[in-house]
């Protein structure tokens, strides 16, 4: 099988969130107790509970009142993905046949290098300590069935697919930027922009932090040679952030 | 709708003005997107920059309730620059009409047209009205020069309505009023399609009716109507509500669209007499000279063998309005609220919340003995005893609560806009001692007749003698296991008799006793057809003795490409997916536009019915005679007109044969700046006395609770209600689902950022919105998509806020009460549908 990806088209989205739905419902997540906060986008940012979000994004407009965006936010499924190369735990993060970065949290230990390694701020820790983040709905996929927030998609927006085709879908529609195509061996959801990234809340570059690179050449190799995970990870971070970053961390849970 | 939904994407211009699809309509999206994709313009006309004007290629923001303006500026744009489709205009509008001479416009008469009587409120249409031939068919001048001919008159009446002028209403940009005019006015050719996207906020207005009017004379003016991609096409806001207002959902129709019965409409021949619209003009249809077929039959489908020629077919028992009775909405709670009801229904629906003047609603419901409440869940309807500024101990109202299946756990149709009938099936079994609707009623209706039975009663006729054939009866004459398929069939009727093609000779045979009709086309007027509801004939038919369920198919076949889809379900009438497709071919039967042909005249192939050369092919045409070019046999493309023309005139409504731009009941403007003479429609019923040419509230003019306030400092703010994407109506669906509330958990209210600073109110505060009626709590949502109207000279600004939530749930509270206890209670002139898409209302800090 090729790799299968998402493609993303801010274009195209009506902001309906219909995927914010569509993912709580097949993945079966809480409802989170929300308030109106001046904004029609809510919950407010990715937790355990919420896999995906729209960001409605307004951008100045010479013609109209403003220029809104509405952009889809969700784990990237990156090639190079720097929250498997960071994770010590053997089987906690994996790829699946379709390309997608899934999880099995019984194998997850709980020590949150994949929130400092991730270059778009996606994973979550739920109330047990263990990696939330969207997997592509790798059961659906698993057996041949769109993820759950594409299937639910009316305009197509969302589309899953095929990763190639996909990239040549964007290209031939004429979309100026096609984002992930080449960054971190090629994100899992591409996205087609008709602006720069920066436009839609996307850094030009995304990469991931020096610390895990690190890690990844020069401490992982030895946490399999004996060292256990969690204590190469205290290493690590020791290293990387120093102390107060984990206290930090601890505050937010 | 006269197209339907995957139709969107055949059009060249998409119009979104009263809706707001992307928010409402989601799946609508997807054709709009499918026609941009292909080169399409889309534009969005409102008074917000909505989730659909983010989309929108041409963006124009309007003051609520100045549509007519608008779209009145749009007519004499297109006249004045000859845009419009000159052969659709003289050969299938009434344009080459000529009108009595005496016919005086509102331009003429300080803002009402000839006929009206003040202290009825009511127009004399005497002047209304054609001028004959001695044949008694219409005069007409194909030049359309006559200074009396309908196109002349339409150009008179919005001549007034220049650019300069709509922008001073409107509020919109002069600029922005020229482009999108243009644009939509490109569609004025044969090889252009325009469509039009309406829902709630055309409706919604005390000019909701000619809101959409005007819409149709641009459209016949475009050529527009009947052809693929083109239509004006109600975005409905419930999945079946087109199903239920074609059986009859509305006070003043049968199913069918066929009139409710007044009381001195005595006996069948006085219905068909004064219901039946005559023409003499041999070469117009006059669909609805077939009336008497579709009462005679109607009634023996209720009646069934009750219904017999002796006693008028069981006619007595229809229930009769009054002479001039209204049973409208506003109407029914304003007699509930005064104490003339004892009993009510609340059937699927939540009243205290979605009511115009919602406040009103919850005090009448007290006056009530007992209330029914048939819901999914409890409401505020249902526990509207309890409720904010309530006393339990004061209302006497006993309430009973029946928990109702949900839409997947009973089988069924239902009619989308497209008015496609598809068939449903049931997933799982009700959850607890909920029933299906049908069987409730079958409940009900079992309980009636045993106590007419026990006690007797006034006149127990009109329900015993119901049929009610629908599945095996106990020995009391109950259904004990009700099926569904046969109220359907029921629905599409049978032949009760064989019947016969008298025409013919030998005659023919048609239908054979005991099998369900092949469609409507075969029903009788002497008892012989029964039939539910006339344009539902077809949809449960039966072909060679093999019945078949035409709404549960699901062919996928699409050999025009155009998305007719003929195959998937059945679409009433007749599986036509186009109405008006006569309309879309010029006099020969070859389509305007031959790369979007949804019917064509094949003059040599042979016509499997008449066994003679010449038969139209693609979707199912309006009619089966030949192209208008058959001087004999041809016939007029708005089959269902007596005259067989698309009404540029319009003389069959309440308010004007022309629509007039009029204000609000409540607007910001002391003058309707059209003319001094009448700032709000001179036909709405007011439910509250007014005085002065303003016809501003008199101090003591009626109930408290019907109060409004016109040009008054203390409610300053234009408002309108809408729906977002995450909630549904008034929220009792969607309010219990905490996936959708997380989204939007509260009620909230838009304003400008302008407004923000004059009232020094910062972006998510709380705050009160009131209106003269009622209250609510909001959070204040400060941001770019209002912005300030530049009206008559001076700034007008207009807020908006959502009507899905209610103070029942979520239960702490926390959502905020409906935002319809600030609406008005005044409606449309001619539906009564509550005015809750422009009134005035004031904002403070909480």
């Amino acid at each position: 099988m090729g790799r299968m990806s998402l493609l993303v088209s801010p274009e195209l989205c009506i902001g309906c969130r219909g995927c914010q739905t569509a993912c709580k419902e097949w993945n079966q997540l809480e409802g989170e107790k929300t308030e109106n906060r001046g904004t029609t986008e809510n919950p407010p940012d990715l937790s355990p509970n919420t896999f995906n979000k729209i960001r409605y994004v307004e951008l100045p407009s010479e013609k109209n009142p403003m220029r809104l965006l509405f952009v889809s936010q969700r784990c990237m499924h990156c090639g190079d993905a720097g929250c498997m190369k960071i994770c010590p735990a053997p089987g906690a993060l994996f790829r699946t046949d379709e390309g997608a970065v899934a999880y099995d949290k019984d194998k997850c230990i709980g020590c949150r290098l994949c929130v400092t390694s991730c270059p778009f701020n996606v994973p979550r820790y739920d109330a047990q300590n263990k990696i939330s983040k969207c997997h592509l709905c790798a059961d659906r996929i698993s057996q041949g069935l769109t993820p759950s927030c594409a299937k639910t998609c009316p305009t197509g927006a969302l589309r899953y697919g095929d990763r190639d085709e996909l990239l040549g879908l964007a290209k031939k529609a004429g979309y100026s930027k096609v984002y992930g195509e080449k960054d971190l061996e090629g994100l899992g959801a591409v996205y087609a922009f008709t602006d720069s990234p920066k436009i839609y809340g996307m850094s030009d570059s995304p990469a991931i932090p020096e610390a895990v690179v690190f890690w990844n050449n020069v401490l992982k190799p030895l946490s399999y040679l004996g060292l256990a995970g969690v204590a190469a990870a205290a290493v690590l971070h020791y290293v990387a952030f120093g102390p107060k970053k984990i206290e930090e961390v601890k505050k937010d849970e | 709708m006269t197209n339907h939904w995957v139709d969107f994407k055949n059009a060249d211009v998409i119009l979104v003005m009263g809706s707001n699809p992307a928010e409402n309509h989601p799946i609508s999206m997807k054709w709009i997107t499918k026609a941009r994709e292909n080169g399409a313009k889309l534009i969005v006309v409102d008074p917000r920059f909505t989730r659909t004007a983010a989309k929108a290629d041409i963006y124009a923001p309007l003051r609520s309730g100045t549509d007519i303006a608008f779209l009145g500026g749009m007519i004499n744009h297109i006249v004045e620059k000859n845009l419009y489709f000159k052969d659709y205009v003289v050969n299938y509008t009434n344009a080459a009409f000529l009108v009595n001479p005496e016919f005086k416009g509102p331009g003429e008469l300080n803002g009402v047209f000839s006929g009206y009587d003040e202290k009825t409120r009511k127009y004399d249409k005497k002047t209304w009205s054609y001028q004959m031939d001695d044949k008694g068919i219409v005069k007409k001048d194909f030049t359309l020069r006559d200074p009396n001919c309908v196109f002349q008159l339409l150009k008179k009446h919005y001549k007034r309505y220049s650019i300069d002028l709509v922008s001073s209403i409107t509020g919109t940009p002069k600029e922005k009023l020229v482009e999108v005019y243009d644009t939509f006015a490109s569609t004025g050719r044969p090889d252009r399609a325009g469509t039009e996207l309406y829902a709630m906020g055309w409706t919604q207005h005390t000019v909701g009716t000619q809101n959409i009017r005007t819409m149709s004379i641009i459209q016949l003016l475009l050529g527009n109507m009947g052809i693929a991609g083109g239509g004006i096409n109600a975005m409905r806001g419930e999945s079946n509500v087109q199903g239920s207002t074609d059986h009859g959902l509305l006070f003043h129709i049968i199913p069918g669209y066929n009139p409710v019965p007044s009381a001195t409409v005595v006996d069948t021949a006085a219905y068909i007499e004064k219901f039946t619209p005559k023409t003499k003009d041999p070469r117009s249809v006059n669909w609805f000279g077939n009336r008497n077929k579709y009462l005679i039959s109607y009634l023996k489908a209720i009646y069934g063998s009750s219904a017999t020629k002796e006693n008028d077919f069981g006619y007595a028992w229809l229930p009769k309005l009054d002479e001039g009775m209204n049973g409208s909405w506003l109407v029914l709670f304003d007699k509930m609220f005064k104490g003339g009801f004892e009993g009510f229904f609340a059937w699927g629906q939540n009243p205290a919340c979605s009511s115009g003047n919602a406040g009103k609603v919850r005090t009448a419901l007290s006056k009530l003995k007992w209330m029914v409440n048939v819901n999914l869940f409890d409401n505020e309807t249902g526990s509207f005893w309890k409720g904010p500024g309530m006393k339990p101990e004061d209302v006497q109202t006993e309430v009973f609560q029946l928990p109702a299946a949900v839409s997947v756990e009973k089988e069924g149709s239902i009619t989308n806009s497209s008015r496609l009938a598809q068939w449903r099936y049931k997933s799982v079994e009700p959850a607890g001692e909920a029933m299906p609707d049908s069987e409730i009623i079958n409940e009900l209706r079992n309980r009636v007749i045993m106590l007419y039975k026990k006690e007797g009663g006034k006149f127990p006729a009109p329900i015993t003698n119901l049929t009610w054939n629908y599945g095996e009866k106990d020995a009391d004459g109950k259904v004990v296991k009700f099926n569904i398929h046969e109220v359907a069939k029921e629905i599409n009727g049978y032949y009760l008799e064989d019947i016969y093609d008298k025409t013919q000779t030998p005659p023919k045979l048609i239908g054979k006793k005991g099998e369900l009709c092949a469609s409507f086309v075969t029903l009788q007027a002497d008892g012989t057809t029964s039939c539910g509801n006339w344009i539902y004939s077809q949809s449960y038919t039966q072909k060679d003795g093999k019945i078949i369920n035409m709404m549960a198919r699901r062919g996928k076949d699409d050999p025009t490409g155009l998305g007719l889809y003929s195959g998937w379900a059945w679409a009433w009438p007749v599986n036509r997916r186009i109405i008006y497709n006569r309309a879309s071919v010029d006099m020969k039967g070859n389509p305007w536009d031959p790369k979007r042909a949804v019917i064509k005249w094949n003059a040599t192939k042979e016509n499997p019915a008449t066994k003679k050369p010449g038969v139209w092919e693609g979707d199912v045409p309006d009619g089966p005679a030949p192209p208008m070019a058959d001087e004999k046999a041809g016939k007029y493309p708005f089959i269902m007109r007596a005259d067989g023309m698309g009404a540029l005139f319009g003389p069959g409504l309440a308010d004007g044969p022309f629509p007039e731009h009029y204000e609000a009941l409540e607007c910001p403007l002391q003058e309707n700046p059209m003319q001094p003479g009448h700032r709000v429609n001179p036909t709405i019923k007011l439910f509250y006395a007014t005085e002065g040419p303003g016809e501003k509230a008199k101090e003591d003019g009626g109930l408290p609770e019907d109060i409004f306030a016109s040009c008054d400092i203390r409610f300053p703010y234009v408002a309108t209600t809408y729906r977002v994407s995450e909630h549904w109506q008034t929220g009792v669906m969607t309010r219990h689902l905490p996936w959708q509330l997380e989204m939007s958990p509260q009620q909230f209210v838009e304003i400008s950022e302008q407004l923000a600073v004059e009232l020094s109110i910062s972006n998510g505060e709380k705050v009160i919105v009131s209106s003269a009626r009622g209250k609510v709590n909001a959070v204040a949502m400060v941001t770019k998509r209002f912005q300030p109207f530049k009206v008559m000279d001076s700034t007008i600004h207009q807020v908006g806020l959502p009507w899905h939530f209610g103070w029942q749930y979520p239960e702490d509270g926390s959502s905020g009460d409906s935002a319809n206890l600030l609406t008005p209670t005044v409606g449309d002139a001619n539906t009564l549908i509550p005015e809750t898409k422009a009134f005035l209302v004031n904002i403070k800090k909480a």
